[in-house]
């Protein structure tokens, strides 16, 4: 780097553009909050929806899956579960019910949790309010 | 090693290395389990490994960068650390906690865990990489007060330079964004929103900072280059990395319910993140074209512009190659984020610690370099393990590319697992590539237990006299 740009010049572009985009990326996150509801429909955040995000966080289910798309890669992303298994809740809880304690020889498979029914619903019912989060369309199809 | 009290950033690298190979071991357990399901299952179901891959990592990352803080700060600001002692007791802490968080991973089912921990009082578990209990993630705050504390009175009372700004900037950003973790809203949207403060902020952001000073200071050390020009460089890098990634944040916000501006931002500003690791790479290779002198200490010059160069293809060229939006909207979630999270972690983070690593550690051991021996061997560590990254970051890219074209980028998608069936053989290639890997690491450690005191006075005796040696360290 030349002489006429100085070790100063370089620190108030540092500190300068820094406390700028601080700034805008603050304001930016204020914005998104407004208009957030619109898109994540919270009206219809139930204590269930709630719990089953709980339930969802103490099982460590984002250990195998993703949900939009975020999580781990082992697994189905289940962000779309609920439209997936014919926008059925009780298909996810059978699902998640029926799972072998001992696993499927040879195979990938998902843990036995031994849930109660109302941790089950209240699971398949924040799965549902999920699926109908405004993504802008994501994923591209039902696999997910 | 110029003060005493460096030594104490001892005990933070070993555990470092410690923990790093207990991180490869599940990442091969895991491995194995994308292909032999049913391995190890359900005693430790892939959901635990994982945990304890990505914390053991996240964790060894925080002890080398606390490691490095230790070491360069007082030689920084020209004064003992202002108490050793401090820093021993926290290194104990951190280090407990630490063991048992993993162990409670292990041990017993996660769900079990956050009920002995009380997760009811302040739900925080169970997010990606923020996996901890909640007392464990309020240890880690104490810790990292304490630390900044014992490193904050250092640098008050000692010679101000721009690499322990910098550094000292980075360290409080790694705190402050950590607190993000604690909050954790019921709505998912706004939950994953906050997540990114701390997990794009971090190694986006205030983690670069450190980066650039870490290299900085080994690049000083080393080439024996000016240091009004690497400071120049320095404020120049972690400028443009702040100036693009901050907004550059919403490349995350494209899919998870947040407005659609984001997918401008994010591109836009995300676009121009490999900038940053672009001036790492030309900063690294400068300084030592410029050097006015020949470091004896070979491995770590090597670490440093590997570092530079590992860093840009893993999180500027992989990072590029997915971050704008319409590419995105196809690779989202898939094994390309995982083949670049790979590369980018293990260039730019796990590089930059084994480079301090890599230049202290002899230091600390009374020796200005290690022994030809011994730094070969580290350097057989050094090509064994990034030329095997580069392969497990290949293969992965492989299985994410034919994963999208048969489940996302087609008119008759395949479900998950049946795609996964498909592309079997990518992840029998990454896990060979990763046993390379592993006998990489073990390779670099044996490199710490080869040679003798002696036998390094005896080669940089003949090194010396060999060319005209000038400012001796
Ligand atoms: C050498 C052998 C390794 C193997 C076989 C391995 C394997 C894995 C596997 C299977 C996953 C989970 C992917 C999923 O969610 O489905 C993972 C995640 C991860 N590993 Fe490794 N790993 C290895 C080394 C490393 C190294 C050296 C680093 C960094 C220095 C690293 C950093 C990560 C990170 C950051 C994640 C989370 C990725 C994401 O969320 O996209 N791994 N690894
Ligand atoms: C050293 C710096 C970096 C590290 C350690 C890193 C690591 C990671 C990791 C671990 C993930 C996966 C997160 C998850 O589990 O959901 C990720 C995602 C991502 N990274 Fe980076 N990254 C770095 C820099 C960059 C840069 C510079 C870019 C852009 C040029 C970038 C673009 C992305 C994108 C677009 C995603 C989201 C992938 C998806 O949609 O699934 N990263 N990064
Ligand atoms: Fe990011």
């Amino acid at each position: 780097m030349n002489e006429t740009f100085t070790k100063s010049m370089a620190r108030n572009i540092f500190y300068g553009g820094s406390l700028f985009f601080i700034l805008v990326f603050i304001g930016l996150t204020l914005h998104t909050e407004r208009v957030l509801p619109e898109r994540d429909h919270r009206e219809n955040i139930t204590p269930e929806v709630i719990l089953g995000k709980k339930i969802w966080e103490e099982n460590n289910c984002i250990g195998c899956h993703s949900l939009l798309g975020e999580g781990a890669y082992f697994a189905p992303e289940l962000g779309n579960v609920y439209k997936r298994f014919g926008n059925s809740t009780a298909a996810i809880v059978g699902f998640i019910k029926s799972r072998p304690v001992e696993g499927i020889p040879g195979r990938r498979s998902m843990p036995q949790f031994n849930l109660t029914d109302e941790e089950l619903q209240a699971l398949a019912e924040f799965l549902k309010w999920t699926s109908e989060v405004n993504t802008s369309n994501w994923p591209p199809n039902i696999q997910g | 090693m110029k003060f005493q009290s460096q030594s104490v950033a001892m005990p933070y690298f070993i555990a470092a290395l410690g923990l790093f190979v207990g991180q490869i071991i599940f990442g091969l357990i895991m491995g194995l389990q994308y292909v032999v399901g049913d391995f190890l299952f359900p005693e430790i179901p892939f959901n635990v490994a994982r945990m304890v891959h990505t914390n053991l990592l996240i964790v060894w990352l925080l002890f080398g960068f606390m490691g490095a803080a230790y070491y360069l700060v007082p030689e920084e600001a020209e004064t003992e650390l202002y108490s050793p002692k401090l820093a021993w007791i926290l290194f104990w802490v951190f280090f407990i906690a630490g063991v048992l968080t993993v162990a409670g991973y292990l041990l017993v089912p996660y769900a079990r865990l956050a009920e002995l921990t009380g997760n009811d009082l302040l739900p925080t578990m169970g997010r990606e990489f923020l996996e901890q209990p909640t007392i464990t993630k309020a240890g880690i705050v104490i810790v990292a007060l304490g630390f900044l504390f014992n490193l904050g009175m250092t640098v008050l009372r000692g010679r101000k330079t721009v690499v322990n700004t910098v550094l000292m900037i980075g360290l409080v950003g790694l705190a402050v964004m950590f607190l993000f973790s604690f909050y954790n809203p019921d709505n998912l949207v706004r939950d994953k929103f906050y997540w990114w403060y701390v997990v794009h902020l971090w190694v986006e952001g205030v983690w670069e900072l450190i980066l650039g000073a870490i290299l900085a200071f080994v690049l000083i050390k080393t080439t024996g280059v000016d240091r009004e020009v690497i400071e120049k460089w320095l404020y120049m890098i972690i400028a443009m990395a702040l100036i693009t990634g901050i907004l550059g944040t919403g490349h995350h916000f494209y899919w998870i319910g947040t407005p659609e501006y984001w997918q401008w931002l994010g591109s836009i500003f995300s676009a121009l993140e490999p900038i940053p690791f672009f001036m790492m790479t030309l900063f690294a290779f400068n300084m030592v074209n410029k050097r006015r002198r020949d470091h004896p200490n070979k491995a770590a010059v090597l670490w440093a512009m590997g570092t530079g160069v590992m860093a840009f293809l893993g999180a500027g060229v992989w990072g590029f190659l997915h971050t704008l939006a319409p590419v995105n909207y196809y690779t989202h979630g898939t094994q390309i984020t995982a083949s670049h999270g790979h590369m980018a972690f293990y260039g730019a983070y796990a590089m930059i610690v084994m480079s301090i690593i890599s230049y202290a550690v002899p230091q600390m051991r009374g020796r200005i370099a290690n022994c030809n021996r011994a730094q070969v061997m580290e350097m057989w560590g050094f090509w064994l393990m990034t030329v095997s990254m580069v392969f497990i970051t290949l293969f992965l890219t492989g299985a994410g590319i034919l994963q999208v074209w048969m489940q996302r980028y087609t008119d008759t998608p395949l479900p998950f697992m049946t795609v996964q069936d498909k592309i079997e053989i990518f992840y029998w290639l990454r896990e060979a590539a990763g046993v390379v890997f592993l006998i990489g690491l073990v390779v670099y450690i044996k490199s710490f237990f080869t040679g003798s005191e002696q036998e390094a006075v005896e080669d940089y005796t003949k090194s010396i006299t060999q060319r005209d040696y000038a400012a001796a360290e």
